[in-house]
């Protein structure tokens, strides 16, 4: 199903007419109301009119989360405060939040996009969506809550945590729709158990999972584990927050809203434009928001765009599954590595549980990986040497598929923290 | 019926020994006899209790990861090579010995030696074949 076939299915000279049409056009309103913007441009001497093709986008500053904590709280809003009729913020764990400022209009824009989101998922009237995405500052719970209203499914708004409730109202509502981030999606699945419910009795059939970074063998856990068809959302509070992105039912990447979002990808090392197909970091430019217009915009998140037509019939171009981020990327002796690839290979070993927890230190001026794995009922056995091999066979599967020795350590179960909201894989111990 | 022996994961870490046996004591669980193996990260307790599914059923509720595997209980006389006897009948015989543990019957007479072979079927043969008295499950609850 396709909520908005005339954007979603566009011809390519047409999306792009319209592209460039709306990215002149905010090019123009961020430069005239935003001192900011205004700033930039002239340091870089280049004018909106200078916008020729939306290949000259690339002659256009960057603008970073860092620039955004500048102009904190209200600074790089274009419209009067008074047009203003929703802030949120980012959860500010690097330093202070970034503010995101929406008009009516910008708030109509993301229950359509989210909307669009939702329908990729099976989403209609007739469905009832548990959302157990945080309300309030965060943008998960009401950007959902905005979507699934603009469809007119029922939407149940449970917020994140309160596990017992989201149990109860599973069973007595007959959710058929969850959405969460995935680690809480895993955890949920585990309460089920614990809780001795028959998953059989649910009515889930989908569920809309991001705002962290997932692998695939986490969806086939969900998957298998909730009987449900679990796709990927993304978004982020500084281009409009979820709803950016989402993956269809052929799960071969996350369709972009292209229409709103111009999608490019930069090599994280010069910053140049990558052609489509080639891994980089993404950078997007928001086409349509009034309040806050976001040009260039550095994710941090590392994606590949492809353009290849999808069996699903949208038109508009997909990233593949965000598989780190430039700032998370840990520099181990000198490798890069991303924390995603750890999980990947250790996924492939039979019987080890998606819940793990990488410890970087650095004992004596050596980076060190310790990998801690809990001790799942399949891993464990009576015998020291066959967990000795059990924990050898994982340290030599993750130093084959990333090319650095790291130390598995096996714990107890259920003993590493579960998140409710975005897990914390990697701590990094290292005083540099 | 075999002799079953619950096993169970311990991380290396304070107190996880006695939170392990408070779940027992509150479950009632009296202990006959139990072993570790222990390794710089982790541990490995063996247990033989009366109720081995009781115990297993109380521990995984703690959270503890706990597995049931079958053991050979052999009496043997509390005399020096009462275990060379039997380690003799079972090397004779090509059988490997993965773990073993013992302890005195309460008369004292006998002691009981707990073995886990890599076949516990070609182990018990050879064992009683030589004349070892391998004790039943029942009997090795109830000492």
């Amino acid at each position: 199903m396709i909520w908005n076939k005339e954007a979603e299915c566009m011809r390519t000279g047409e999306r792009e007419k319209l592209q460039l049409e709306r990215m002149k056009a905010i090019l123009k309103r961020a430069y005239k109301n935003v001192p900011y913007y205004k700033k930039r441009f002239d340091d870089a001497k280049i004018k909106p009119t200078d916008l020729k093709s939306l290949k000259d986008i690339k002659r256009f500053p960057f603008t970073a989360k860092t620039d955004l904590r500048e102009g904190y709280p209200f600074g790089l809003f274009a419209v009067p405060r008074k047009e203003i009729i929703e802030v949120h913020t980012s959860s500010g764990t690097t330093g202070k939040p970034t503010v995101s400022g929406y008009t009516r209009k910008d708030i109509e824009i993301w229950g359509e996009v989210v909307a669009r989101a939702l329908t990729m998922c099976g989403a209609t009237k007739d469905d009832i969506i548990q959302n157990g995405y945080g309300y309030g500052l965060f943008t998960g719970g009401l950007g959902v809550h905005y979507g699934a209203q603009r469809i007119g499914a029922t939407v149940v708004p449970v917020s994140a945590g309160q596990t017992k409730r989201h149990l109860d109202i599973m069973q007595d509502f007959g959710s058929t729709i969850l959405t969460c981030t995935p680690s809480y999606a895993l955890y949920l699945t585990e309460a089920v158990v614990e809780a001795g419910i028959n998953i059989k009795k649910l009515k889930l059939k989908a569920g809309c999972f991001g705002a962290e970074m997932w692998t695939d063998r986490m969806r086939d856990e969900i998957e298998k584990r909730f009987h449900l068809m679990a796709l990927n959302i993304y978004g982020l509070t500084e281009i409009i927050g979820p709803g950016v992105a989402q993956e269809c039912e052929q799960k071969n990447g996350l369709h972009i809203f292209e229409d709103h979002f111009y999608p490019e990808v930069v090599s994280p090392d010069t910053l140049e434009p990558l052609p489509d197909g080639e891994k980089g970091e993404l950078v997007l430019t928001t086409l349509t928001r009034e309040g806050m217009p976001m040009i260039r915009f550095r994710t941090r998140d590392i994606t590949t765009l492809r353009r290849e037509p999808c069996k699903c019939g949208r038109t508009i171009v997909r990233m593949d599954r965000v598989t780190g981020r430039t700032d998370d990327m840990l520099k181990i002796r000198g490798v890069l590595i991303f924390p995603y690839q750890i999980e990947k290979a250790l996924l492939e070993v039979k019987g080890v549980e998606p819940h793990y927890q990488i410890i970087v230190t650095r004992p004596q001026h050596l980076d060190e990986i310790e990998v801690q794995v809990e001790t799942s009922k399949k891993l464990f056995s009576d015998e020291v040497r066959q967990l000795e091999e059990v924990r050898k066979k994982i340290e030599k599967h993750i130093e084959n598929s990333i090319g650095l020795r790291v130390k598995v350590t096996l714990v107890e179960p259920k003993t590493l923290p579960r998140s409710e909201g975005k897990a914390k894989r990697v701590i990094d111990k290292r005083q540099l | 019926m075999e002799v079953k022996q619950i096993s169970l994961f311990l991380e290396n870490k304070k107190g996880r020994l006695s939170e392990a046996m408070d779940v027992l004591a509150k479950a009632k669980i009296n202990i006959r006899a139990l072993s570790i193996a222990d390794t710089s990260d982790f541990g490995i307790l063996r247990l033989i209790v009366p109720d081995p599914e009781k115990a297993k059923k109380a521990l995984t509720k703690s959270n503890f990861t706990v597995r049931e595997s079958d053991v050979i209980a052999v009496g043997v006389s509390d005399t020096p090579g009462g275990l060379a006897g039997v380690l003799k009948v079972l090397t004779d015989a090509d059988i490997n010995v993965e773990y073993m543990y013992a302890f005195v019957e309460k008369s004292g007479k006998k002691a009981v030696v707990v073995l886990r072979t890599d076949s516990i079927a070609k182990g018990k043969r050879a064992l009683k074949k030589s004349g070892f008295e391998v004790l039943s499950a029942d009997k090795v609850y109830n000492l």
